[in-house]
């Protein structure tokens, strides 16, 4: 959609995604800062998840009954934006086809679809966002997650904001576009793959030098942190969304807690 | 003959293959060169992405008329006077190739590389009648050397380093002189050169597969590196296509253009060193060529992936840029995945030829990164076609229960918002507290797959959907 032909204060369903509703909430609150701050209403209808891990494990049934559920709580609003380019990909690029032989779901599915997107590409392509407020001093490497990079075409907008966070110097890791060997439930279903291409990339991060390494899906995330903690390497992991927004106050994704409380 | 399928073992061959660090070590140069080539020789080409637009269009109109192109260039062979044989199984095949050997009398047979070959598993099938298979491409003839398959589509021995080659030509060369210099690379393939010659000279029949078998002309094309291909074709009295049906394309003009994305993304070359067009017999004009020409065309359950989801599987070909580019590929190796084909495209073709019983974890073993269908030069779905097996395993209750049984009861509970959020809400909540101190797990129940390997990230406490409730009533936003 072209800027012009948005709404000027549109209201945005945040899908939150079950893995930081459930394991990282502060990536949600960062989520609602970036949307506000940028003009946006942000509301969050009950939900659940899209979908995705049964679409993938071959359980139509479920994944279609999910995708209704979300069809649902979101069709009302200007735009749906997810802290994922995995779930928003889900949405995006397979609704349509999980509805393609039922017309009647089939133009909601599509309606969806054409108004999700994942969170920094909307603020920057959407929003017309060019810069942050916030500062974060140290330097980061970003890990470009599959499923944003190939369906949504999530690459340059993250690197274009973090250019703006005060602070920062972002060095890529080699082979950024290669896969961290999350892959949903295939990290448990085939661990000893998983881990063998996850060490690679914990290599690729130790070897930019940066202390912090980034991205914008929490699955990437919990894997890459998962394997650096278990490998003693002393970097530090955190969603895009939270240093974009100035909300680095948590501990770091696997790191202890040890605020005064 | 039974074909010795470790699919079902993938689990087993793919530990045996972490484990192995020669393996290990090339498959790095798997990671490292084929990539950066490829990359290269693509943004060089403006129309690189225009051209894979054909390339799939060219492809999918003729499988939209299979019929009536192979109808065609069986009546384009037969007017050059060569001869078309039509193989359901891979035992038809074999049969009709060992029939016209055995007419002939022949004792050696040289061959270019084919994958079709190995599917059908012919050189078995030549020992057995007495006749003498000598693969002459280098790294297929290293493999037949070591009684191996190939572990990649383009690169047989890609899984092999220049000592292990070594070794093998020391132990059968041993006409040649044991003191002899092996250690750089290019003596390698100055004594297979050597050896090989010998066997062109002497063989009987020689066969070929087919990169494309072309309608309008009744020709058939083999893209090269070694020169081999020529030679295996041209020497021999009798030469022997041998090739599956949905490598037929229209036109001349058709093959120009795929050539053009063909070699690019394969090996990164603008074009492999040889294309070489074979239309017939030889002519009472030609300096050379074959007395007898035929071509063996096989089905092998490809036409019951017509009019299905797999159709576009068959508009493969067989450049092997999936599997350069996948993650799960340079971590296992190609024979971890237990028959002919590994990589992307094995995990969805396999299932179609041997079964998805038995090769069921092949389009499991997938992160679902997109690599593959991002580099494919006739833009296969890959992934979506591995999704496809995943649902007829869903429905044929295939897969682990285990897996059944978390997906049923994670999908019991997201099915149902109020009682998600009660149930999640208490069970992070404890989760927090039971990690806090560290941040992380190192073991959790059920999720052994992943704290084997790695720790667990603890949660941060009260849901998302609990803080915003509360923020809200609280009137803070």
């Amino acid at each position: 959609m072209p800027l012009t032909a948005r709404p000027q204060r549109p209201r945005v369903g945040l899908f939150v995604t079950c893995l930081v509703d459930l394991m990282r909430p502060s990536v949600g609150f960062a989520a609602v800062k970036l949307l506000e701050d940028a003009g946006c209403v942000v509301e969050v209808p009950r939900q659940t998840c899209c979908g995705q891990p049964a679409f993938n494990s071959g359980d139509r049934d479920t994944a279609r009954a999910l995708a209704e559920q979300a069809i649902a709580a979101f069709s009302s609003f200007d735009y749906v934006v997810a802290p994922s380019g995995s779930c928003a990909g889900q949405i995006k690029a397979h609704y349509p086809e999980l509805f393609a032989g039922d017309p009647n779901i089939a133009r909601k599915a599509d309606a969806l679809a054409a108004k999700t997107y994942e969170l920094v590409s909307f603020l920057v392509d959407v929003m017309g966002v060019t810069e942050v407020e916030a500062r974060f001093d140290g330097t980061v490497t970003y890990h470009d997650s599959c499923s944003g990079l190939r369906e949504l075409n999530v690459k340059r907008q993250p690197r274009q904001l973090l250019a703006t966070v005060k602070g920062l110097t972002l060095t890529e890791m080699k082979e950024n576009e290669v896969c961290c060997g999350f892959g949903g439930t295939f990290a448990v279903k085939y661990g000893e793959i998983s881990n063998s291409i996850v060490e690679k990339k914990t290599e690729a991060i130790s070897a930019s030098g940066a202390h912090t390494v980034l991205a914008g899906d929490l699955g990437c995330l919990m894997n890459m942190a998962g394997k650096l903690s278990r490998e003693g390497k002393p970097i530090a992991v955190r969603h895009v969304a939270e240093v974009l927004a100035g909300m680095t106050d948590e501990p770091p994704i696997g790191a202890p807690d040890q605020r005064e409380r | 003959m039974t074909l010795h399928v470790t699919s079902p073992q993938f689990k087993d061959n793919a530990h045996r293959a972490l484990q192995d660090e020669q393996l290990q070590k090339a498959m790095g140069n798997v990671r490292q060169g084929f990539i950066d080539k490829r990359a290269v020789v693509a943004a060089k080409l403006p129309e690189f992405e225009a051209l894979r637009d054909s390339a799939r269009d060219i492809k999918n109109h003729a499988l939209a008329h299979l019929d009536l192109y192979l109808e065609q260039y069986e009546s384009k062979v037969t007017a050059a006077g060569g001869h078309v044989h039509w193989a359901r199984t891979a035992e038809e095949a074999r049969g009709a190739i060992l029939d016209i050997c055995r007419r002939v009398g022949a004792r050696t047979v040289t061959k270019g590389k084919s994958m079709i070959s190995e599917e059908i598993e012919l050189n078995t099938a030549l020992e057995a009648a007495g006749i003498r298979p000598v693969e002459t491409d280098l790294g297929e003839y290293i493999i037949q050397l070591r009684g191996e398959i190939p572990s990649h589509i383009i690169a047989p021995a890609v899984h092999l380093n220049a000592t292990q080659v070594e070794s093998d030509f020391r132990r059968v060369h041993t006409h040649l002189d044991p003191a002899r210099d092996l250690s750089q690379p290019v003596q390698l393939l100055t004594e297979a050169r050597g050896v090989l010659r010998d066997r062109f000279l002497a063989a009987d029949v020689g066969i070929t597969g087919a990169n494309f078998l072309i309608a309008e002309t009744g020709t058939s094309v083999i893209v090269t590196n070694e020169g081999n291909g020529d030679l295996t074709q041209t020497m021999p009295k009798v030469h022997i296509v041998i090739a599956s049906l949905e490598k037929i394309v229209p036109t001349l003009e058709d093959v120009s253009q795929i050539l053009r994305v063909l070699a690019r993304s394969a090996t990164g070359q603008e074009m492999s060193v040889y294309t070489t067009f074979s239309t017939g017999p030889r002519r009472p004009q030609d300096v050379d060529g074959p007395e007898e020409y035929h071509v063996v065309i096989l089905d092998n359950g490809r036409s019951s992936m017509l009019g299905t989801a797999f159709q576009d599987m068959l508009r493969c070909i067989r450049c092997g840029a999936c599997m350069n580019h996948c993650p799960v590929y340079h971590a296992v190796g190609g024979h971890a995945y237990g028959w002919v084909y590994p990589g992307p495209m094995g995990a969805v073709l396999s299932p179609s030829l041997i079964g998805v019983d038995k090769a069921g974890h092949l389009p499991n073993a997938s992160t679902f990164c997109g690599r593959c269908e991002s580099v494919c030069p006739v833009r296969i779905p890959l992934p979506k076609l591995m999704r496809h097996w995943r649902d007829r395993e869903f429905e044929r209750h295939l897969q682990p229960a285990t897996l059944r049984t978390g997906i049923g009861s994670w999908g019991f509970f997201a099915r149902r918002p109020r009682l998600y959020r009660l149930a999640t809400s208490v069970a992070m909540r404890g989760l927090a507290l039971l990690g806090r101190n560290k941040g992380r797990f190192t073991s959790l129940p059920l999720a052994g797959g992943w704290t084997d390997y790695r720790d667990f990230p603890a949660p941060q406490g009260a849901t998302f959907q609990d803080q915003w409730k509360s923020r809200k009533a609280e009137g803070r936003r």
